[in-house]
This record gives structure tokens, C-alpha cells and sequence, in this order.
């Protein structure tokens, strides 16, 4: 065997797999799905969601696929008892904090791990009032699962453009701009690649929104512009 | 004055630092204005080249910053067990009734704001509280009440500490800190430094069996091996001195009474891992001890004691006094890297693991203060003397901080291997009252009950009790407490700490609180639920808060179902 390839068992299966592979890559030479949903091939991995850890060994506790590095002759279990605990529970809890009509591949991982919609009745569901401050998109964090892909997009994982934050803490953290100003008046230039990788309908185009608001051409065409209202009968074949 | 003038002269000494400068920005501007406002922010941003956004995402994560105006005095009484068994809520209402607000709010004329907190790390002084008035330098207040609150702070507490037989702790002190006179050279730094190989040193508190006293209990000797053995020329010594665990308090003590015995220790660590930079990260909520300690740096350094020439030695030790801004999660090693760094204190994804990349990526050893102050009498009495004391796995004294309903709450120092029974009736002056149950090692802790009592006091011994030492924090219960009680106030506590990063404990500790809030008419599930709220934090959460959020709650649900079930119903 190169020097550069460890063998390890994945679900039974005997794997060889390069050296520094993640066990998330592992699964999927296997075959194997593993659900994630912080994860995202252009984001850096925090490993946050932790709605991809697998048992390694049998260890005191699980690993995030997505970031743990396969380690030689170990015994991966990527859905035993343990693992479904955890995710039916993070996807059970996760239900109750945050508005998921509109995610639905999480919705699927519920119907997959069997999560009870009401497993927690009279939880404290995240409140947020939809966020309408610019001519290009909208912000329902009613919607936001916290997977910080927007904040990372908006600094080293692209822009560099530091519009976004986390504000508070725990339970009650979300997205923000610095002392919640207006979109506008951040240095936020409005390239939408937060809007690319939100996983839920946290973020939309403004258009798309005003299309599920049913809006006019007319209204579509004032709300999604910027700087002074066009005249009427300009450039548009009216 | 112009807020940009003004904030320039404030700043001036931060002109050449980039972003680890950012908590101590934050902590003059906020001294200097009282609270942390936009200008402000735009202003430090320029200074550090440090995005807005992220100035106002830092200041939110720690709850000692204010981004809004408060009372020119604000008062943090807290709320957490201990302080609750003696009166807290009470002191609270009171407190709040007597200037006609309600917790967290100002006062009319902006003179008061009142706030609950969690542990104050003064549960030997319960209720205690820590006072803030603008432009002065914070007060903890011990046994406090309504009109000590409102009245002039004067914040002077001592108690004797230690017996005869004491490594750690000094029993002829009569007041504090120990002065340099008293504490004398710094004979075992010394000792090392002329007659010892930083491996050697290394080899004889391996030898010594000493274990992390923050909780984790991780070798220190192959700690410090490891970091020696690290690649890289620039490396650290951090001593975590975040000590915030409820119930715990022997750090806070340590560092009041014997600064130079940290100090020594840490000049040890230094010497032995190849570094001449040291760097004290101390909980916000510690300002006694944080000043004892700069006077002792200060001390220190004068006197030679820090190495370099006057030692014998190449460099001079230079060790650094950062001050945390209230966070519980920064007492976990990489968050506080975090915070050292100028950032939200979120712990990182391990491996790698601080001996290879720990703060500003360097390999750093990060070591609690007790195991610090352990090391000089390692040095200078040898690891075999340190072996006698305790028992194979739990070697050398132990520190243990009681609280709760015993005649004499305090600080300890034990040979590990008495028994529970013999220290709640012979060490801390009984029980008071008939025992129920004993927290042990913190909110992060398992319940004992009486029957358990014959425990021997060992890392070992509790293990296998299914039960933890952590970091030495005992707190006891009588009959008459309200269990239901104290688990809501442990609930509310991790709750209310949390970072928020990984999802299992952001949502875990909310969901969890949510049912433990409801225990006195628990809806039928509520153990499974909290069964699996616990074991998903355990087995799925990033960090140790998360992994130990549910601990105490789970040991509840095992030693006293009865709590978890309505009147006359089976839970389930």
C-alpha cells in the first residue's frame, strides 16, 4: 500500500482512502450519505452543524465528517443508534427555534431520521422581523439555522467586505450588520454570494421575494432599483 | 473634545498593535465613557484595522461590554446556586424595588443599573456581587445587602487559608496578598534555571504525577513536552486564570493570597517549554485579584526574580496580564486563545491541539493556575515528596472549593484519598442542617447523594463513582434546599453562556432550560427529552461546555427521578 493511503472500515465496507482525506470524503467514495448542513465546498468548514458526525471506534464522542481527518484502521459507523440520537435531536430542536418552511432538504433529513415536528412543545422559536433596508435582497433570519455561511462568504472566504457579524450570543446569536445599520449603509457592495450559499430562505433576491409578494412590474421595477425612481416609459418598451 | 480626539489620546499607546489589542481597547474606551458607542467603534476600527462589524459582533459576545449607555454605577449580583442558597433573589428584588427598576434596567436619573449574574467565583461569600462605577476600577462585594449595595462599596474580605501542612495555600497570611518579603526568592526558579536542564525540569514534574487542576486533568509534564518538542521559535505559556465554573473559587484565592507563587510557577513553565513570553488570561469578574497580580508582575520584575541576567538565565520573562470581559466559555483553551486574539470567544476545532497550534497559531501550553502554583515546591521538595501526598492517580495536594450548607465554606487544601464524609464533618465544620445532595466539580458536576458519602476524594475514585472532581468545586445541599431550583438555575446558567457555535449546545441549553423551567408541572416526555437533549450535547457538541451542559441534569434525572415527575404521575 503507497505511503500516502490508509485503510479503514466504513460501514463494513474496507476503504482505501488518501491520507488527510475527511471522513466526509470517505462516505462518499463509499457511497455513503452523510446529511450536512453548515457544510458548503466553498466555505471554509467549521464543522458547527454537527449534523454529519459519525462514531469513530466507539469514542466517548462523535466526529464531524466533514472537517475529522480518517484516521488509519479505525471503524466508522456512519448511522448507528448513537448517531441518529444526535441527529433527530439536532434536527428536532432545530424545528423549534427556526421557521424551516422554506429549507427543504432539511425538511428531508426530518422525514429521514424521523424527527418529531413537535417534539418540543412551547419552545422559544427565534423572532425576527423580515429585514427589507435595500433594492437588491431581503433578510428573514426568522429563517437563519446559523450555519455562518453568509458572514463567511462576506469576509476571507470571498468579498473581504466585512458588512456582516454575529451578534449576541448562545440561543439568541444572529447575523448582523455593526450596530444593525442599514444594508445601505454598510460597506456591504451587494455582489448576493451571501445570498448564493444560504442554505434556507433566510436570504432572497428582492425580486424573487416580490414575485412570492405578487407584486406589479411597476412596483418590481421601483423596489428592485437603486437611486431615484425611473421615469415612466424609459428603456423598458412601456 | 472631539469623541475622535478623545479617543487618540486614550489610544495612543495601541498605535502600533493590531487586533489581540481589541479587548483592552475596548476595556479602556468603555472605562473612560462608560459604555462602547458607533463613533467609538469607527475610531478603534481605524486604529486596528478591524472591521466594524466585527468591533460590534466582539462587544456583543461578552457580557461585560456595553455597546448602549448604562447607570454610571452598575451592580451584578448573582443569581447562581450558592449566592441563591443565601439570599440572592431576595437582595435582587430588593435591591431593584429600593431604586424602583426591574433587573436590567437603569435608573431615571442613569446613576444605577442592576443586573443578575452568573457565578461570581465568590460562593465563600455568598450573596456577593460585583460593582462597576464609571472611571473606577470594579468592586467584589462579599455577603452583600441592600444597603451595602447602595451604600459605599469598600469590597475587603480575608479569611485564613491552609493549615500547617499547606503546599499551596500560606495559613500564617493575615492579610492579602503575600508580599514579596514574605514569599522570599524565587528559590525554585533559581534552583532550576543554575541546576537543571529545561528537560530535566520537564522529567521531574512528569515524574511527580501532577495533573491539570482546571477540570480536564491532562498531564502537565507531557503538556510541556509536547510544546517543547513543537516546531517554531516563538512559543507560549498561557495560564488560565478564566476560572468560572460555578462553585469554584480556589484560583481566585490562590492568586489574592500568593501572587508569587503563580508567578514562579509560571517562570517554571516558561523555562521549561523554551519561551520568554507568558501570557495570564483572567476572568473580568476578578478585579482583586487582577491588581494583586499586576503589583506582584511589577514586584517581580523589579526584584530580578523574572529571569534573565540576575537569574542566571538569557532572557527575561515577560509575562502579560490580560484581562476577559464575561464569558464562561473562554475558560476553554482555544476560546480564550480567541479572546486573547481580539475575537468572539468560540473554541476551535481540535485537533490541532494548542501544544502545536495554540495562541496566534504558535504551540502554546495552557495551564490552570493550582497547577501552576504546584510546580516550585515540585522543583525545590522533588517529585517523590509531591507522589506521597494523595493517592496514584490523584497525586500531590488538591485544592477543593466548598460552598453551600456547611458551617465553614471555603477553600481546602486536601491530601486526595479522605473521603467525602470526612471532609464535609472534620475539613469544613459539618453540615448544616441534614445533607441531600452534593454538585461535584461545578454546573459541569454530577449529584451525590448521602449514601455516597464514603467516596474517597480522588480523580480516580470519583470516576468511578461516575461522578468527577473537575476542578475541585464541592457544593452542598441540605433538606431544605429546592433541587427543582437549583437545576433551573444551572440550566439558565449554561443557557445564558453558551457561544452559540456548534448547534447542539445552542439549541441544546435553550431547549433544556425551556423544560427545566417548567420542572414544578413537567409535561409527560420531559425526562427522554432531557435525556436526549443531554446525550446529543455530550456525544455531538464541539467543546467541553457543550459536552458537560447536560451533565448535572442527566445525574439528576439517575439519583432523583422523583423530581422530574408531575405529582402522582410516572414520568414517560
Amino acid at each position: 500500500m503507497a505511503e500516502n493511503v490508509i485503510k479503514l472500515t466504513l460501514d463494513g465496507t474496507e476503504l482505501e482512502i488518501p491520507k488527510g482525506a475527511t471522513l466526509l470524503d470517505a462516505a462518499n467514495q463509499a457511497g455513503v450519505d452523510i446529511p450536512v448542513i453548515c457544510y458548503h465546498e466553498a466555505t471554509t468548514p467549521n464543522g458547527l452543524c454537527r449534523i454529519c458526525v459519525v462514531d469513530v471506534d466507539g469514542g466517548r464522542v462523535l466526529q464531524p465528517a466533514c472537517v475529522a481527518e480518517c484516521q488509519a484502521d479505525s471503524k466508522v459507523e456512519t448511522r448507528n443508534e448513537r448517531v441518529e440520537r444526535s441527529r433527530r435531536t439536532i434536527l428536532e430542536m432545530l424545528n423549534a427555534s427556526v421557521n424551516l418552511d422554506e429549507a427543504p432538504e432539511i425538511q428531508q433529513m426530518m422525514g429521514d431520521y424521523a424527527a418529531d415536528e413537535a417534539r418540543f412543545p412551547d419552545a422559544h422559536l427565534r423572532e425576527h422581523t423580515l429585514i427589507d433596508d435595500n433594492p437588491f435582497y431581503v433578510r428573514d433570519y426568522e429563517q437563519c439555522v446559523l450555519c455562518w455561511r453568509c458572514v463567511q462568504v462576506c469576509a476571507e472566504d470571498a468579498q473581504y467586505t466585512f458588512a456582516l457579524t454575529l451578534k449576541n450570543r448562545g440561543h439568541e446569536t444572529s447575523v448582523a450588520t455593526a450596530f444593525d445599520i442599514a444594508m445601505t449603509d454598510s460597506p456591504c457592495v451587494f455582489c448576493g454570494q451571501c445570498i448564493g450559499v444560504c442554505p434556507t430562505g433566510a436570504l432572497k433576491p428582492k425580486a424573487q421575494w416580490g414575485m412570492e409578494q405578487g407584486w406589479s412590474a411597476d412596483e418590481m421595477r421601483q423596489k428592485t432599483r437603486r437611486g431615484k425612481k425611473r421615469k415612466s416609459g424609459e428603456g423598458d418598451g412601456d | 473634545m472631539t469623541i475622535q480626539s478623545s479617543v487618540d489620546t486614550l489610544l495612543t499607546k495601541y498605535q502600533s498593535r493590531g487586533r489581540e489589542a481589541l479587548l483592552p481597547v475596548l476595556w479602556d474606551v468603555q472605562g473612560a465613557f462608560g459604555s462602547i458607542s458607533p463613533e467609538h467603534v469607527h475610531e478603534i476600527s481605524h486604529l486596528l484595522r478591524v472591521p466594524e462589524a466585527d468591533i460590534f459582533g466582539v462587544i456583543g459576545f461578552y457580557t461585560l461590554f456595553h455597546d448602549q449607555p448604562t447607570g454610571r454605577r452598575i451592580i451584578r449580583i448573582c443569581t447562581d446556586p450558592t449566592c441563591a442558597l443565601k439570599g440572592a433573589d431576595d437582595v435582587l428584588r430588593e435591591t431593584c424595588a429600593r431604586l424602583d427598576i426591574a433587573p436590567d434596567e437603569t435608573t431615571a436619573d442613569c446613576e444605577y443599573t442592576v443586573e443578575r449574574s452568573p457565578c461570581l467565583g465568590m460562593c465563600d461569600y455568598a450573596p456577593a456581587a460585583l460593582a462597576s462605577a464609571r472611571g473606577e476600577v470594579d468592586v467584589a462585594l462579599p455577603n452583600v445587602t441592600v444597603d451595602a449595595l447602595l451604600g459605599e462599596w469598600t469590597g475587603e474580605y480575608f479569611r485564613p487559608a491552609g493549615d500547617n501542612r499547606s503546599a499551596l495555600l500560606n495559613p500564617r497570611l493575615r492579610a492579602a496578598p503575600e508580599t514579596l518579603a514574605e514569599y522570599g526568592d524565587y528559590k525554585a526558579l533559581r534552583r532550576a534555571i543554575s541546576e537543571m536542564s529545561p528537560e530535566e525540569v520537564i522529567a521531574q514534574v512528569e515524574a511527580s504525577g501532577l495533573i491539570g487542576r482546571g477540570g480536564a486533568a491532562f498531564p502537565t509534564g507531557l503538556k510541556w513536552k509536547f510544546t517543547r518538542g513543537a516546531d517554531g521559535n516563538i512559543k507560549y505559556i498561557v495560564c488560565n486564570a478564566d476560572e468560572s465554573e460555578p462553585g469554584t473559587f480556589k484560583d481566585r484565592v490562590l492568586m489574592e493570597h500568593r501572587p508569587h507563587l503563580l508567578l514562579e510557577g509560571i517562570a517554571l513553565a516558561a523555562y521549561a517549554v523554551g519561551t520568554d513570553k507568558a501570557i495570564i488570561f483572567i476572568r473580568g469578574e476578578y478585579p482583586k485579584a487582577t491588581a494583586i497580580l499586576a503589583d506582584a508582575i511589577r514586584e517581580a520584575q523589579a526584584a530580578g526574580l523574572l529571569g534573565g541576567a540576575s537569574m542566571g538565565d538569557d532572557d527575561e520573562l515577560d509575562i502579560e496580564l490580560r484581562r476577559g470581559a464575561g464569558a464562561y466559555i473562554c475558560g476553554e483553551e482555544t476560546a480564550l486563545f480567541e479572546a486573547i486574539e481580539g475575537k468572539r470567544g468560540f473554541p476551535r476545532m481540535k485537533p490541532p491541539y494548542p501544544t502545536t497550534f495554540g495562541l496566534f497559531g504558535k504551540p502554546t501550553a495552557v495551564n490552570n493556575v493550582e497547577t501552576l502554583c504546584a510546580v516550585p515546591s515540585i522543583i525545590s521538595k522533588g517529585a517523590d515528596w509531591f507522589r506521597g501526598i494523595g493517592s496514584d492517580g490523584s497525586a500531590g495536594p488538591k485544592l477543593v472549593s466548598v460552598s453551600g450548607h456547611v458551617a465553614r465554606p471555603g477553600v481546602y487544601e486536601i491530601k486526595p484519598g479522605i473521603s467525602l464524609r470526612h471532609f464535609l464533618d472534620e475539613v469544613c465544620g459539618g453540615v448544616i442542617g441534614e445533607l441531600q445532595a452534593v454538585l461535584m466539580g461545578g454546573a459541569a458536576g454530577t449529584f451525590l447523594k448521602p449514601e455516597d458519602s464514603d467516596v474517597r476524594l480522588t480523580f480516580e475514585d470519583l470516576r468511578e463513582a461516575g461522578s468527577t472532581f473537575g476542578s475541585g468545586a464541592i457544593m452542598v445541599f441540605n433538606q431544605t434546599t429546592d433541587l427543582r431550583d437549583m437545576l433551573k438555575r444551572l440550566g439558565r446558567f449554561f443557557q445564558h453562556e453558551s457561544c452559540g457555535k456548534c448547534f447542539p449546545c445552542q439549541l441544546g441549553t435553550q431547549r433544556q432550560v425551556e423544560i427545566l423551567e417548567r420542572l414544578d408541572a413537567p409535561q409527560a416526555g420531559d425526562a427522554e427529552r432531557l435525556m436526549d437533549i443531554g446525550l446529543t450535547m455530550t456525544e455531538a457538541s464541539i467543546c467541553g461546555l457543550g459536552h458537560t451542559a447536560g451533565i448535572a441534569v442527566m445525574s439528576a434525572i439517575e439519583q432523583f427521578p422523583e423530581l422530574f415527575k408531575a405529582n402522582g404521575q410516572q414520568h414517560g
